[in-house]
């Protein structure tokens, strides 16, 4: 049997050659022999049985092995045989019988609008039950409750304004505590790696959005295989170019998951960015409408310090790193890495500290940092934080509107205008520009007007490899 | 109703993707009334309104965990449709692989997953107990090699998701087919890799899956008299011939009474006079009605809208498909339906050999463009359960309306105003019921449409109807 630090080693190092789950096949075997199975519930709410399908992509072992070796699986929409009022006797059984045994996955949203009867899941006895009942009564009997998917965990796409149903997340629903694993889908290996978790070792180490740490406990930027393109202002025109996917949508930055280095599905063969198109934030606890439109850029603004990066801001508060990117992009160019000639130490500090700080992603609200000396990372920490959840809002305020320019100015860098090269700028790029035919190495220089300070080698497709 | 009719009603009819429940008037043994209602509703199209165009197929993959590709596709089609482009051989090949992966994906679990359970008699274990009596029709060898196969259908599914997953960048949700094109370069590690598990797959369903399905009809003959329906067919185009632009490796087309015909989409009219909805106060103008879920509507009993043709209800599907094509002609009912589909994978799998060696690795996959201020496009396609369309209205640069009609929408329908049932309600009359406590039978013929009403049921505005479009 595994130690669970052997185990989280093992979730922590997902690579193509060592699975989670392969090497978990004989551990399970082991533990589970001549015993009595753990039985799970697994309920759909409102979902799009994305989910579950996502989970029967999982290998060694496989979702055959699993629910015929490992566990009992009771209740399943999906795989079940009874059907109608002999399926709804078991979640009745269920509660009564094995109360406090079964470990209870829900998949999807609850809808709670006119006390849920927008979703029923079944009915017994001409007493139909509502995905709200059913979610809330089968929690209070689970030894754990487990949110699989975005919609479950966040209230995901469903949930996503105007909201028609009144969807909430389960754990808006339920008292019991619950552990959140987004993902849109959730991937095969984080749904698997909890439950194994919660079977050997008992409940995961959660962070503050109630997801397992294993998982969800870095962002994907940081991550991410190209993030030496994002680095060197490399950035793709348009999905299926080449470099970083920043200037066309790219959420990586504001979310917590490991998909560059897990990478889809079961096999581990790909994943978003290394096919080419933005992140999206799917498991995010803004997602979709805290995120705005997909292919539109993180709103940017600059941040006081920029020694402080992406890496160290990202793990205290999402929506600060959207800031922290600001920040990384002002502070390459004050480095020098993007703009002209280089500069000192303190040049970097000064500008920093005082200036950047004063204008905010809108222009308009950039009183309230402005004359600050926000010294103190604390402070800095609060500054950021306010400034991007005003960029964030404007733009989510926005969806509803006719106006399209909902991505925040660039911002300014006073005293620094000589030096801003304009192919940074995090513009609205509401249209992906036409290719006109222009090859790539003209391409590059021409996004980088001094051209001599850059890499040479843009690497056109496999740059996450 | 009549005092020797029982009313049996199964909901949840498990096995299906998304939730349904179906109504059946049983009397003499048999099935004389049915009504399929979808019972949850989130209301798509509505959140769909006022976003960027290019975020449509990002969203409305959503709507289904089992086919999101064909959502995927159909989106992109109507915003290129709108912003007239045209995508290259490349991508349209790419596109059709990560479709048709899918495609094989879907119809392996249906079979296996969903359909199978019924025919079998299955261990007794969860999730296969508890359950009503087991059918002993098979002979135990065979019956045990249908499990084994059960269990190697888990590995075979994955797989053909996990080619989804090569040129798409996850599944379900593929990233890879974009409004453009697809994202991802058919390198040559790629193409191999991809070649590899189609071969494999190949396998699987010419050697287990094709046989079961015929070996099934050998047993079960009866259920070639099972749920025949209206035997009115309809099927859009699938797969687009690289280089042939408007020509369909799947021609579209409308079978009825024994004769085919050409689709006019202008004749596509959805009801909803026993949907939850509120009747339109101004239904002369659908644009301007202000509209509502109604759960208090007496009419009333499912989200799903009834599409009609001309009137008239179609029943859509594999072997829809295939009729058209002239590629299945044993008959319409509950086997054929299952039978068709599992000639389908072949007939796919076969296809997608073809498509991958026309690849190009260095050819452009994505075609860039401007999104049109203000247009109007349609993206339709076939799906893994029969016609999908997208209709897309963009004003200002913003999606202004939206609307999808899915293939379970034409299955799974219910009455329209003038009383004609969807076709699986009428597809269930006549059917037998040897014990209306535990109706296998009726589970038999509504899984045999490989029911998906996470599809079904995701519309939300009434009247809002496609008439509305008769203007293209
Ligand atoms: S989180 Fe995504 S995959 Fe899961 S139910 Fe919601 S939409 Fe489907
Ligand atoms: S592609 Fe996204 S996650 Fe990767 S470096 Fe660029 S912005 Fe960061």
């Amino acid at each position: 049997m595994l130690t669970r630090r052997e185990f989280i080693k093992l979730c922590l190092s997902a690579t193509a050659s060592l699975t989670l789950s392969q090497s978990l096949a004989v551990e399970i075997a082991k533990a589970f022999a001549g015993a009595k199975k753990p039985p799970v519930v697994w309920l759909e709410a409102c979902t799009c049985t994305g989910d579950i399908l996502s989970f029967a992509n999982t290998i060694n072992p496989d979702l055959g092995k699993f629910i015929f070796e490992t566990i009992d699986l009771l209740y399943n929409n999906t795989l079940m045989k009874a059907q109608g009022a002999q399926a709804i006797e078991v979640l009745e059984n269920a509660l009564e019988k094995r109360r406090g045994e079964y470990i209870l996955v829900v998949e999807g949203t609850v809808p709670t609008r006119d006390n849920g009867r927008y979703n029923i899941i079944g009915e017994r006895n001409g007493h139909a039950w509502t995905a709200l009942e059913a979610t809330r009564r089968l929690s209070e009997g689970a030894q754990a409750v487990i949110a699989a998917g975005t919609c479950a965990a966040f209230g995901g796409i469903y949930a996503a304004s105007p909201n028609p149903s009144d969807s909430r997340p389960v754990h808006k629903v339920v008292k019991q505590p619950v552990i959140n694993v987004p993902g849109c889908p959730a991937h095969p290996d984080w749904l698997m790696g909890t439950i194994t978790h919660l079977l050997f070792y008992g409940r995961p180490e959660l962070d503050a959005h109630h997801r397992p740490k294993l998982f969800f406990g870095e962002t994907i930027h940081n991550l991410c295989q190209r993030r030496s393109y994002f680095d060197n202002s490399i950035f793709a025109k348009y999905p299926g170019d080449g470099g970083c996917m920043y200037q066309i949508g790219c959420k990586g930055p504001v979310t917590h998951a490991d998909c560059p280095k897990r990478l889809w599905s079961g096999e581990h063969v790909n994943w978003p960015v290394q096919a080419n198109t933005p992140c999206i934030g799917c498991s995010s606890p803004e997602f979709t409408d805290g995120l705005g439109p997909f292919f539109v850029p993180l709103p940017a603004t600059p941040l006081p310090r920029i020694t402080t990066t992406a890496n160290r801001v990202g793990g205290a508060v999402a929506v600060a790193t959207a800031l922290a990117i600001g920040g990384h992009l002002a502070g390459t160019v004050l480095t020098g890495r993007l703009g002209k000639g280089a500069q000192t130490d303190e040049d970097i500090a000064g500008v920093g500290a005082g200036e950047a700080t004063g204008e905010d992603a809108s222009g308009k609200e950039s009183s309230d940092s402005s004359g600050q000396e926000a010294r103190t990372m604390e402070e800095q920490f609060t500054n950021i934080t306010s400034n991007v959840k005003k960029a964030l809002k404007k733009r989510s305020s926005v969806l509803n509107s006719a106006e399209i320019e909902s991505v925040p100015q660039v911002p300014k860098y006073p005293g620094q205008k000589r030096r801003r090269p304009k192919f940074i700028r995090p513009r609205p790029l509401h249209y992906w520009p036409k290719d006109d035919g222009t090859p790539d190495k003209e391409r590059r220089e021409a996004r980088q007007p001094n051209g001599s300070s850059e890499p040479s080698d843009r690497g056109d497709d496999d740059g996450s490899r | 109703m009549a005092p020797d009719k029982t009313l049996v009603t199964i909901n949840p009819v498990t096995r299906s993707n998304g939730l349904l429940k179906v109504e059946v008037e049983v009397s003499g043994g048999k099935v004389t009334d049915a009504r399929c209602s979808g019972i949850f509703f989130r209301g798509f199209e509505l959140i769909l309104q006022g976003r960027d165009p290019r975020d449509a197929g990002y969203y409305a993959e959503r709507i289904c965990g089992i086919c999101s590709t064909a959502h995927a596709t159909a989106a992109a089609m109507a915003l290129e449709d709108a912003a007239k482009i045209q995508v290259s051989d490349n991508a349209v090949l790419l596109r059709n692989l990560i479709f048709g992966a899918d495609f094989l994906q879907n119809h392996l679990r249906h079979f296996f997953f969903l359909g199978l359970p019924d025919y079998i008699d299955t261990p007794e274990i969860p999730p296969f107990t508890p359950h009503g009596a087991q059918r002993a029709s098979l002979p135990r060898a065979i019956n045990d090699r249908m499990m084994e196969h059960y269990r190697e259908s888990f590995r075979a599914s994955q797989m053909a998701h996990e080619m989804t997953v090569i040129f798409g960048g996850k599944a379900p949700h593929v990233h890879g087919i974009v409004p453009g094109g697809a994202s991802v370069k058919p390198t040559i590690d790629r193409v191999t890799r991809f070649g590899a598990a189609l071969e494999e797959v190949h396998r699987f369903i010419v050697e287990k899956y094709l046989p079961d399905a015929m070996t099934l009809g050998e047993y079960y003959p009866e259920d070639f008299q099972l749920g025949t329906g209206y035997r009115n067919l309809i099927a859009f185009g699938l797969f687009p011939k690289p280089g042939h632009p408007g020509i369909w490796t799947f021609p579209p087309g409308i079978a009825k009474d024994g004769m085919l015909e050409e689709v006019d989409q202008k004749a596509i009219q959805e009801d909803i006079k026993h949907s939850w909805f509120r009747e339109q106060p101004k239904p002369e103008n659908p644009w301007e009605g202000v509209t509502v879920p109604d759960l208090e509507k007496e009419e009333g009993y499912s989200w799903v809208k009834a599409p009609r043709y001309r009137g008239m209800a179609l029943e859509c599907g594999p072997l829809a498909r295939l009729w058209v094509r002239g590629d299945y002609r044993r008959g319409i009912s509950t086997l054929d339906r299952v039978m068709a589909r599992a000639q389908d994978a072949k007939k796919i799998s076969e296809h997608m050999k073809e498509w991958l060696e026309m690849l190009h690795p260095d050819a452009p996959t994505y075609t860039p463009f401007e999104v049109p201020k203000n247009a109007e496009g349609i993206g339709l396609t076939g799906a893994m359960r029969g016609p999908l369309g997208h209709w897309v209205r963009i004003e200002g640069g913003r999606i202004a309306h939206y609307q999808i009609v899915t293939p379970s929408a034409w299955n799974f329908s219910p009455r329209d105003g003038r009383g004609v049932r969807g076709p699986v309600e009428e597809a269930l009359i006549g059917t037998p019921v040897a014990d209306p406590a535990n109706p296998v039978e009726v589970g038999r013929v509504v899984r045999s449409y490989d029911a998906c009403l996470a599809c079904g049921t995701h519309v939300f505005e009434p009247g809002r109807g496609l008439t509305a479009f008769q203007i293209f």
